[in-house]
């Protein structure tokens, strides 16, 4: 019998015989060593899974610091559809991931490019560019608080310093989720930067060379050349972000809370204020729920489209 | 198209290629140098939009030494529990993708478990943020510091392993085999000849689950309270009260950027392969 790991029962009769403790941890490391990662994620995201359907049917109060359920299959569904939030909520976040992150791919892109052409100095913007993905996210919304400040902020200094009027970047309903926005685009350009600088200076010298020696201006060489060699990179990139976008919770949360009125409110921020400033945690698990199936049915999508795509190119 | 234009072509895209770079890197910097004037002045000359200044360095003593000040203690905990948790999920996620990588699971367990930490690495943690609170007060670990520990384990799980496994790979398995056939026990064989080759997936999984856990703002935002709290809820804190306490928000945000400028020019070499592998591969 060879067992998984390919040891013969000879090679097996060779090992040293060693008692105790020792011993019986190598004989079994086979079975125990995944089970650590297992039990942790059972009893943090399977079970609170679990708990989720049995809350989404519940209603739970507290009375005197106890908690008290309640089966209502129907009462969560009637808040479902009653919820006046729910709905700008979710045009705000799907405008909120498809603005940025199209920025985020354009501009990412065509940094990587513009500094692998560069004859030096692609280090240092490397190194830079690794700092807005490593600081924390509520360091961010505090800076971004400080430079949208309808006194004092740079933006408006800057207007007003050449004669035009302040604007209210994050109290007006109209301008409010645009400057979110330019935020998380600000955080995650570098993202993009990084992987496709990664991809860019994968590319062979010889092609990009041949190409200006056949006559193809830089333009051209950039778009008939690099821009398809680029392709995966590109779509694993888009996929991260377009994924990872929905994340968002931190510097809204800081910037606006969801304000004014409606007009930043993302799913998880009401997902937030549902749970934790309103208490319905029946309610919150059933908007829960539907946001994990929302992205299950994305991630079984852009898995088909990205398989089209790779077999496509 | 003759050569006089095509070359002028090629000289204006270089030019604007620098200049969008100069750009760039002025725009990723312009935010930082901001916030990082405006924790040198006081809250008054903040309002005044002052510039020049004369810099002080009141807020930082205010965060850091004031008496009601408790972000010392904030920043103990975030340290405590960034350590603690990096350290337990390099030590489930490295056996984890070992085990997946070395030994034969079912598919149900095997493939079954790589593809639910990818699921729950894309699923905003917030929409299990309920069941936790819920479940953490049941257990009476509701604003513990081991509460935050473990679900900071939870949510870099899927990175460590994920990361882990690409690293384990690039480890010759005739080494491994040679250990096995001289007498080495899986474990040992692990332990000594696998960990030590695996060092530069460790470090990278290690720099990223710290980062992560030291910047992770929800969970520690609804599962801590005055005590227990880190130091991005502490910002938060600053940025949420009646009257903005800008001066100090600023000074607290600059401090809680300390690790990652540090790690910035320390491991920049495996922060980049940790953030870009998973992408490349």
């Amino acid at each position: 019998m060879r067992d998984a790991a390919g040891l013969t029962s000879a090679s097996r009769a060779q090992r040293q015989p060693r008692g105790g403790i020792g011993a019986a941890i190598n004989a079994s490391f086979r079975y125990w060593s995944l089970l650590p990662a297992i039990l942790i994620f059972a009893a943090l995201t399977l079970y609170p899974l679990l708990n989720l359907m049995r809350m989404s049917v519940s209603t739970i109060d507290f009375v005197r610091g106890a908690e008290v359920w309640t089966f209502t299959p129907l009462r969560n569904l009637e808040s479902l559809a009653s919820d006046d939030v729910l709905r700008p909520a979710v045009v705000n976040t799907v405008v909120f991931v498809a603005v940025s992150v199209a920025f985020e791919m354009v501009l990412g892109v065509a940094l990587a490019i513009a500094v692998a052409g560069l004859p030096r100095a692609k280090r240092i913007v490397r190194t830079l560019a690794i700092l807005p993905i490593l600081v924390p996210p509520v360091a961010i919304g505090s800076m971004w608080k400080l430079m949208y400040n309808y006194d004092f902020g740079i933006f408006n200094q800057a207007l007003v310093a050449v004669g035009l009027m302040p604007v209210n970047w994050l109290g007006s309903t109209s301008i409010a989720l645009a400057s979110v926005i330019v935020v998380d685009i600000w955080h995650w350009v570098p993202f993009v930067f990084l992987i496709l600088f990664a991809a860019v200076e994968g590319i062979p010298p010889d092609l990009i060379e041949a190409a200006h020696v056949d006559g193809a201006s830089r333009w051209q060489t950039t778009r008939l050349v690099t821009l398809p060699l680029l392709r995966p990179a590109i779509v694993v990139a888009f996929l991260f972000r377009a994924i990872l976008a929905f994340k968002v919770f931190d510097e809204v949360f800081l910037l606006t809370a969801g304000g004014p009125g409606t007009s930043t409110e993302l799913v998880n921020l009401h997902l937030y204020k549902v749970f934790f400033e309103q208490n319905r945690l029946g309610y919150g698990a059933l908007l829960s729920l539907a946001v994990i199936g929302a992205i299950v049915a994305f991630l079984l999508v852009s898995r088909r489209a990205a398989l089209a795509i790779g077999r496509k190119s | 198209m003759d050569v006089a234009t095509r070359g002028s072509k090629v000289f204006r895209g270089g030019i604007a290629s620098r200049v969008g770079v100069a750009f760039a890197l002025f725009a990723i910097i312009g935010p930082f140098l901001w916030i990082l004037t405006a924790s040198f002045k006081h809250q008054i000359a903040i309002y005044a939009g002052q510039f020049p200044f004369t810099p002080t360095l009141s807020n930082y003593v205010d965060v850091l030494a004031g008496r009601r000040s408790d972000f010392p203690g904030n920043i103990a905990n975030s340290l405590i529990v960034a350590s603690t948790s990096t350290a337990l999920v390099l030590i489930a996620g490295t056996l984890a993708a070992y085990s997946l990588h070395r030994f034969r699971w079912p598919a149900w367990l095997g493939a079954g478990f790589l593809a639910w930490t990818l699921v729950f690495h894309m699923v905003p943690v917030l929409t299990l943020l309920g069941p936790w609170y819920v479940a953490f007060r049941e257990l009476d670990l509701y604003d513990t510091r081991f509460a935050l520990v473990l679900t900071h384990v939870t949510i870099n799980l899927p990175m460590t392993v994920w990361l882990m496994r690409t690293f384990l790979r690039e480890i010759p398995p005739e080494i491994v085999e040679a250990a096995q056939v001289d007498g080495c026990g899986p474990f040992d064989t692990f332990r000594r000849i696998v960990l030590p080759l695996a060092l530069p997936g460790l470090i990278a999984a290690g720099i990223l689950a710290f980062i992560f856990s030291w910047n992770e703002f929800p969970i520690a935002l609804t599962l801590t309270s005055r005590a227990t709290a880190t130091v991005p809820v502490a910002i938060a804190r600053f940025a949420q009260q009646y009257e903005i306490q800008y001066a100090q928000m600023a000074a607290a945000a600059v401090i809680s950027t300390v690790p990652a400028v540090i790690l910035m020019f320390l491991g920049q070499r495996f922060i980049v392969r940790g953030l870009t592998l998973g992408a490349v591969k």
